[in-house]
């Protein structure tokens, strides 16, 4: 089956893979591309932990045809640290104990910083709000809220 | 296998249309299906950004057919229609889900289509057909063809128009069911009164009963208290893991009241 080449940009850097007929964007990263930080939950957009930004915005790439994203900027976790440099995000997390398995944090980080590019000082309501797409079955969201408040009210470490 | 056909637009991509194809949106239906393995071999999708126009004029707005939950929340002149996109799904589903795309989800989805229904807004197909009442696309869905915009009266006073999603998982939960009122009123009497239900039969659907309980009336204790009674009239809720039938007639006319009861204190 014929494949289609895709040309895009991955957390700012350009790229090209084929997509196989049919493939959605979470399977495409993970094996065409090789970025393994969006995960496969359900691939039937419940639970978030696919989540990455197209052009800025947070999309189920479980949901996104592979071939729909070409010339446009695909963002995941995996370009949330500065080299060494974690996201303030990132050191928030930890210092919270914002991750038990940690199977949802890469999802939670891209909706988190998507949140905080668009609204550096949201409120708890919207915060929820922002990670409502995002299912984590360990924490019970407090750690993850407590962490990306932190950020957005400059406590947390630097 | 799933092929993939790309047209610039939406009439080109309507000839390449039959029975093995299925339109491809927002993605947030196909996809899933498509993961699923049960989705129809071919899938075509339309590059035209006309898709995402949102154009207002007098009375009425046109939504292009891909416009998102999110454009909706981003346009001013739709501030009537904020309270129902923000109650769709969560961030990334708004980003993705279309207005379109609403009318064709399978219960229990369907909550911004149930508030079009309310409105009384059409849904205008590819070509030179002309619209139809979302109500009549609404009982038949099959063979409804492509769409490519949706025409939404605009309520003259904004209070005329009420929705409510009653959800048991908050801010991100599955409906129970919803509830869409538009109630124009003329020197303070209920003048042309449509309610629709989401969730409460395979499509969003009105509801007759309450509908006669209010039409003419004052939107008073007396009128909510008839429409409460009335609510399912006519309905046959089906049940489902989210709620049963007899719960979801239960508290059909609860819910109804309080939104009633809200929109006749403004």
């Amino acid at each position: 089956m014929a494949k289609t080449p895709v040309n895009f940009t991955l957390n700012g850097s350009p790229r090209s893979a084929f997509a196989g007929p049919g493939q959605n964007l979470l399977d495409f990263l993970r094996r065409e591309v090789g970025d393994l930080t969006p995960k496969f939950g359900c691939g039937q957009g419940t639970c978030g932990a696919c989540t990455v930004t197209i052009d800025g915005a947070t999309h189920l790439s479980c949901l996104v045809l592979a071939e729909s994203v070409e010339g446009r900027a695909i963002g995941t976790a995996a370009g949330l640290p500065d080299g060494a440099t974690l996201d303030p995000l990132q050191e928030a997390f930890m210092d919270h104990f914002a991750a038990q398995c940690g199977y949802c944090t890469p999802g939670m980080l891209v909706s988190a910083r998507a949140l905080l590019d668009a609204n550096p000082r949201p409120s708890r309501d919207e915060v929820i709000e922002a990670i409502s797409g995002n299912l984590c079955r360990c924490t019970g969201y407090e750690p993850i809220i407590a962490a990306i408040l932190a950020v957005a009210e400059g406590r947390a470490r630097a | 296998m799933t092929t993939v056909e790309t047209y610039p637009t939406l009439a080109e991509a309507a000839r390449a249309m039959g029975g093995d194809a299925v339109y491809l949106g927002g993605g947030t239906l196909v996809m899933r299906a498509v993961n699923e393995g049960g989705a129809a071999p071919r899938l075509l999708r339309v590059t035209d950004p006309a898709l995402r126009e949102i154009r207002a004029s007098g009375d009425t707005i046109r939504l292009g057919a891909g416009v998102t939950m999110a454009d909706v929340l981003a346009h001013r002149d739709l501030a009537f229609l904020h309270a129902v996109a923000r109650l769709v799904g969560g961030p990334q589903v708004r980003n993705m889900a279309t207005v379109a795309g609403n009318l064709f989800a399978a219960h229990p989805y369907g909550d911004f289509a149930a508030a079009l229904l309310a409105l009384g807004a059409r849904a205008l197909p590819e070509g030179q057909g002309s619209a139809r009442g979302v109500e009549e696309l609404l009982r038949d869905r099959d063979r409804a063809g492509l769409i490519a915009a949706i025409e939404v009266p605009r309520p003259r006073d904004p209070r005329a128009f009420g929705f409510r999603k009653v959800s048991r998982v908050k801010p991100k939960g599955v409906s129970v069911l919803s509830i869409a009122a538009c109630l124009p009123r003329e020197s303070g009497r209920i003048r042309g009164a449509r309610v629709a239900f989401g969730a409460m039969g395979p499509t969003p659907l009105r509801a007759p009963g309450a509908e006669r309980a209010l039409e003419g009336q004052n939107l008073d204790a007396e009128s909510i208290d008839r429409a409460a009674a009335a609510a399912t009239e006519g309905l046959s809720p089906p049940t489902d893991e989210i709620a049963t039938e007899w719960y979801r007639r239960e508290v059909a006319g609860v819910h109804l009241r309080r939104l009633l009861t809200e929109m006749g204190a403004s």
